[in-house]
């Protein structure tokens, strides 16, 4: 377990977490492997987990009855995976599929959400982690939005 | 760092009169974009510097702007790659081996390859602005051990429409030159990235302060990339673009592509960002 706990406090989503903190966190994690074409989750389970990804790389895909499965996103080693488990109802809403063999910290959302109610200031710092993930992301999907690379016509 | 200037000399006498170029080949790159190669006088060869452009006539239709995608040493081809979008360029697409084609140039301002000299170097390129970047890479692999890291990153719409496939492979497995390719969108056999260009940015390995950037594409990805390296720390100092406006002359004479003071023509298409930030991010001109 200490060794988990040395990741979790070494990676940038949790670096500078309280290290009282960090032991909470480090108590809801585990150590996953995803073989390449393997499912992480799947659109309107219940989202009771996210990944901090160690090493590989998950596509995030979307289910168009026409199209079949289009990758609309791609997350690899540093990236965190899943803010589902933290907005009610927890339900995934996309598939993510490991695109090659993943390593990750798959962390227990509902374990992480009960020691959140139980401490605010464990919820606020996760939080505060979170929003700037969420933004990232909705300012990729904005300019994405803007057709980067046509001239917009 | 200053833009360096045009030392080329443009091949033709009268810079306002098009030189009859014939096609040597024709390659299909993606459903809208080709590389037409075009055979110069055996005895001048076709001398230029990376992100200079030439006008393209076809004969009877128009006369377009197209940046030069070959490699600079190599005199005895000349190579432009063009997306067809509008009346010139559907009419180039459906040039053939033999036709032949109106040359004048060439024209504008380069890459600031010399300013790069000793420093990392990161090209970011988006849709058919790898294009006019392709000679600037040939140059730097030319010299590479005059350069730290060497950095490509490039964005397009979808796997489809990369372009230059084959040699972005090839520039992959360099193990001294790093490459990455993101696309907007894909289907599930796609193993590479999806995200916007600028994503990449973020964890693309060079050191900021020392660093010279090249960015092309279209004005709005040109916009977010230059924030995203800046948000990394590379001065505005040290970021060049390549701008696209319609040209007419091409030689700074009718004004057609006055841009505020500049004229892209020749003050441009290459200008250090921070000439012509002011300019950038205004609404009308
Ligand atoms: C310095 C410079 C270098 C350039 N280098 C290249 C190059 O290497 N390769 C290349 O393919 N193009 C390049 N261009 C752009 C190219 O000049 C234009 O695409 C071309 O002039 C369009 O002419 P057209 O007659 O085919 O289209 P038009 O009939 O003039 O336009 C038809 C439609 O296409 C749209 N359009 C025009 N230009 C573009 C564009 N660039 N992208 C998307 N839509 C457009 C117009 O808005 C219009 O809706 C460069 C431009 C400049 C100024
Ligand atoms: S195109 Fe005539 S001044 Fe630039």
């Amino acid at each position: 377990m200490e060794n988990l706990e040395n990741i979790v406090s070494e990676h940038p989503f949790l670096k500078g977490l309280d290290p009282q903190y960090i032991q909470l966190v480090s108590g809801c994690a585990s150590n996953v492997r995803f073989e390449a074409g393997q499912y992480l989750f799947r659109e309107d389970e219940e989202a009771n987990w996210f990944y901090i990804i160690r090493q590989g790389k998950v596509a995030v895909e979307a289910y168009a009855a026409e199209r079949g499965a289009v990758i609309i996103d791609t997350v690899e080693e540093g990236d965190v995976l899943g803010w589902s488990w933290l907005i009610p109802p927890y339900n995934w809403h996309f598939d993510a599929r490991a695109i090659e063999l993943t390593r990750a910290i798959a962390l227990d959302g509902k374990c992480l959400r009960n020691k959140c109610e139980h401490d605010h200031n464990l919820g606020y710092e996760l939080l505060k982690r979170f929003a700037h993930i969420i933004e990232q992301r909705l300012e990729a999907t904005r300019i994405r939005l803007l057709d980067l690379y046509g001239n917009g016509k | 760092m200053a833009t360096e200037s045009n030392s080329m000399n443009t091949i033709v006498p009268n810079p306002m009169l098009p030189q009859p170029f014939a096609v040597q080949r024709v390659r299909r790159e993606t459903h809208d974009t080709f590389t037409l190669e075009l055979s110069p006088s055996e005895k001048h060869g076709f001398k230029f510097s990376p992100g200079q452009f030439n006008m393209l006539y076809v004969f009877g239709i128009g006369e377009v702007p197209i940046s030069i995608s070959g490699d600079p040493t190599r005199q005895k081809t000349l190579v432009h790659t063009t997306r067809a979008v509008g009346t010139v360029t559907k009419a180039m697409y459906k040039l053939k081996r033999g036709d032949v084609l109106g040359v004048r140039g060439p024209y504008g301002t380069q890459w600031p390859i010399g300013n790069a000299l000793g420093n990392d170097v990161i090209i970011v390129a988006g849709g058919i602005g790898l294009a006019p970047l392709r000679p600037a890479i040939y140059q730097l692999l030319s010299q590479r051990e005059k350069f730290g890291k060497i950095v490509i990153l490039y964005g397009t719409r979808t796997p489809d429409d990369i372009l230059f496939r084959k040699e972005l492979e090839q520039w992959r497995a360099r193990f001294d030159l790093e490459v990455h390719i993101t696309v907007d969108r894909a289907m599930s056999g796609w193993r590479g990235s999806v995200g916007v260009v600028t994503t990449l940015i973020p964890k693309a390995p060079f050191d900021p302060l020392n660093t010279v950037a090249m960015v092309c594409g279209p004005e709005i990805m040109m916009r977010y990339t230059v924030t995203e390296l800046q948000k990394r720390g590379v001065p505005t100092n040290d970021i060049y673009i390549s701008m696209e406006r319609n040209m007419k002359c091409a030689i700074g004479l009718c004004g057609h592509c006055q841009w505020g003071t500049e004229f892209i023509c020749k003050d441009g298409p290459v200008f250090p960002f921070s000439e012509i930030k002011s300019l950038f991010v205004r609404r009308e001109l």
